[in-house]
């Protein structure tokens, strides 16, 4: 029973925190929501390509240091203590891993090796409509034809799909799922730039008879485990991503607590008010724990690792969003403005929550997978 | 990072299970299986097999009796009681006196008390609660006068659990009445049978005496008696108090109830004539509990990698108290939901519901008891929001 970080993961995660302290405050990310772009910084992204960041669970014939997603996991709490807007979740995590596991070595070396430098991102579109969370009940069709396949149908809410030089596509052909990887210049795709809740950005994407060469098809493992697998990552990162949120906001709400006066003294010393910060300070503590549990067994191929996910990506539902909304309770006024940053965070764990699975699908997901034996539990 | 205990912990959690297996007697066991509330006789019984075995205070040092146990072990151990629900052994002399006369005790008061509570011979109470001091216990005052060789205490002790099988008890006294009110409370112990001592029992919601009014008539207790310095009680209070918080924390019980909560919604149907178990909306509600119990149990992990360590576990782990307490109550609240009207039943009657639902009203009624006592959950929430969130005080 070790929760330790070893020496490199302690380090990696000071690094990224301090790079965000200095270079990456919530400042930056309201500049870029605010202007007229993809609202991130190509600059950016590509000196997080330069540090490692966008390979570090990448083997290293992509450029990758093939550490493990723990890494990912600490990189993306930083990022979500300051909202950074650069798309991690959306390209290393969706669009990185789905190459990384569905790839061959030249596609990983054709797609994947410039991610990880931070020359271009990735995209992961798997959502349709009527589908809601399940990645396997897909209308998008792949029609063989010479040379390889024409890709028709719609991908809703892409997560930097708007931004994104290649997509990856899932599509059902006549032998089953696969995956696909899209130029985001392809003829006869349409993007559709999407503003989010959360002040980031994405796309729906209409395919009318996209023609694809047959060496754009991922066909190293079969599509629908890739998908699942991936789907976990994501959902493990978004994990790890709203932690990070959802501690920023307990500080500034803490912090809040000790400095605004009402009837002449500190709002804090009201205990109602306490308690209630104790009880979101209760929600970090199990997020935390569970965001552990979840990053590490992240890699694992089994049961044993989409149980650690949901039970994660339930509590981020439940109780990241009561720390989120408390958060602006505990505010007031100030608390429901654009200008104050708690509505930023709150706004980036509403849209945790929702991505790769809400709370009701972890847990309808936990309820059917688990039954009386938690994984964890060594009395199972 | 490793979540995982080692092989050698895994072996040892097999050696305890199969341990108990044997030792438990059958009428116990049968007991433990319908998860029933066992007599004082009864834990007595299973204390001294524990005794016998030398594992009956697992968290001692070895030189005072105990078995050396990591932390892990430790926390094996117990989790495997709490699975197959042997007696719960009456902490007061085993969990709390006894570490606090270890640490602040004369090595004549060691040799005194310490075989005694580990052989069983002599069973322990604590005199803490007042009618007029509960959460604000520092306002106690019962008092013990100096008069040279011994005191001489006056007043009221409340809810002293088990206090009628009690042979001694350990109370807080006022010794002073100038100053601040924390500062003036000293930590005595005091022979159940001397002249003036008397602890009328009470009957609790779930029908068990538990309970004790325990009153003090002028009674002399030797000056040995008092446990570290005179006007200091309040520093061994907090220690106790800190100790007490992580007695609380453990899932074995939950995950015990949950099983049962199991049992209870397959053998009930629902109004499509199919078990409960099968519904969507029960699995949910015990998914989410099930999630509840693995971010706790994951969290006492942290505490125990911390520990395991030689590290202090740090401020999460004061939340466990909270989160534990509080799964407790919602199991119980859920068996108690899952038996439909065989919830309307009460002990007395025998046989009016299966044998597994008997001890579950009593139980839940019980229970309630566990966001109250150790510090309620509320004073918990004051502790952690004046010395981790650093709020402002009122």
């Amino acid at each position: 029973m070790d929760f330790d970080l070893n020496e490199d993961q302690q380090l990696l995660a000071k690094t990224v925190a301090d790079f965000c302290k200095t270079r990456s405050p919530v400042s930056r990310f309201r500049e870029l929501r605010d202007a007229d772009g993809r609202g991130w910084d190509a600059a950016t992204w590509q000196q997080m390509g330069e540090l490692g960041w966008l390979g570090v669970a990448f083997p290293e014939d992509v450029g990758g240091l093939e550490a493990c997603f723990i890494e990912v996991a600490l990189i993306l709490e930083q990022l979500g203590k300051s909202l950074v807007p650069e798309p991690y979740l959306a390209s290393v995590v969706l669009g990185g891993y789905a190459l990384a596991l569905a790839g061959d070595p030249a596609q990983r070396e054709r797609w994947l090796a410039p991610m990880v430098e931070g020359e271009t991102s990735l995209a992961l579109a798997w959502a349709e409509a009527g589908a809601r969370f399940d990645p396997t009940r897909v209308s998008c069709t792949a029609t063989p034809s010479a040379g390889g396949f024409v890709l028709s149908g719609a991908k809703r809410f892409v997560l930097n799909g708007h931004a994104a030089d290649q997509l990856i596509v899932s599509a059902m052909t006549p032998d089953g799922l696969a995956l696909f990887v899209v130029d985001a210049d392809a003829p006869k795709l349409t993007r559709t730039s999407l503003g989010l809740i959360d002040g980031q950005r994405g796309a729906h994407l209409q395919l009318e008879g996209v023609a694809v060469e047959a060496d754009r098809r991922l066909a190293a493992a079969p599509a629908a485990e890739v998908l699942g697998r991936v789907l976990d990552y994501g959902a493990a990162g978004a994990v790890a991503e709203g932690l990070g949120v959802a501690s920023a906001m307990l500080d500034l709400t803490t912090e809040y607590l000790g400095t605004r006066e009402q009837f002449g003294v500190k709002i804090g010393s009201f205990q109602a008010l306490q308690h209630r910060a104790v009880d979101m300070f209760i929600e970090v503590a199990l997020l935390r724990s569970m965001s552990m549990e979840a990053m590490v067994r992240a890699d694992e191929p089994g049961p044993e690792r989409s149980a650690a996910v949901s039970a994660a990506k339930h509590q981020l539902g439940i109780g990241g969003q009561f720390v989120s909304r408390q958060s602006v309770q505990l505010h007031g006024g100030i608390g429901v403005t654009d200008e104050h940053d708690i509505g930023l965070y709150f706004k980036r764990m509403q849209a945790l929550s929702t991505i790769c699975g809400d709370a009701t699908h972890h847990a309808q997901r936990y309820a059917s997978a688990a039954g009386e034996s938690v994984p964890i539990s060594p009395a199972s | 990072m490793d979540l995982n205990f080692t092989s050698d912990e895994q072996a040892f959690r097999a050696e305890v299970r199969a341990w108990i297996h044997e030792a438990l007697p059958e009428d116990l066991a049968v007991k433990a299986r319908a998860s029933a509330q066992f007599t004082h006789d009864e834990l007595m019984r299973w204390h001294e097999i524990l005794a016998a075995k030398g594992w009956v205070a697992p968290a001692w040092p070895k030189p005072f009796g105990g078995p050396g146990f990591s932390a892990a072990e430790r926390f094996i151990f117990n989790e495997e009681l709490e699975l197959a629900g042997t007696p719960p052994l009456s902490p007061f002399g085993l969990v709390m006196v006894g570490p606090l006369i270890q640490r602040f005790g004369t090595d004549a008061q060691r040799e005194r008390f310490l075989p005694k509570i580990l052989s069983g011979e002599e069973v322990w109470c604590q005199g803490y609660s007042e009618p007029n001091a509960g959460s604000d216990l520092a306002s106690l005052r019962m008092s013990a006068e100096d008069r040279g060789d011994h005191f001489v205490v006056n007043g009221q002790k409340t809810w002293t659990t088990y206090a009628q099988y009690a042979d001694w008890i350990f109370c807080l006294v006022r010794t002073n009445a100038a100053g601040k009110k924390q500062s003036g409370i000293s930590f005595l112990l005091i022979d159940m049978r001397s002249k003036g001592v008397e602890a009328r029992p009470m009957l609790t919601i779930s029908h068990s005496p538990a309970f004790c009014d325990t009153f003090f008539d002028n009674v002399e207790v030797p000056k040995a008696n008092l446990l570290g310095p005179i006007d200091g009680g309040w520093t061994l209070a907090k220690a106790l108090l800190g100790h007490e918080r992580t007695l609380v924390g453990s899932p074995g019980l939950v995950r015990r109830w949950l099983r049962l909560a199991r049992e209870i919604a397959t053998a009930q149907v629902g109004d499509d004539g199919r078990p409960l178990v099968e519904d969507p909306h029960w699995s949910r509600r015990f998914a989410e509990l099930e999630m509840r119990l693995r971010a706790h149990q994951v969290t006492i992990y942290r505490a125990l990698s911390e520990q395991l360590k030689g590290r202090h576990p740090g401020p999460e782990t004061s939340i466990l108290k909270i989160v534990g307490t509080d799964l407790i109550q919602r199991v119980g609240e859920l068996c108690m939901e899952l038996m439909g009207h065989d919830a309307l039943a009460w002990l007395p009657e025998p046989g009016v519901v299966p044998a597994n639902e008997a001890w579950v009203g009593p139980s839940f009624c019980y229970d309630r008891a566990a966001t109250i006592y150790a510090g309620s959950n509320e004073i918990q929430r004051n502790i952690i929001a004046k010395h981790i969130l650093q709020l402002p005080s009122a």
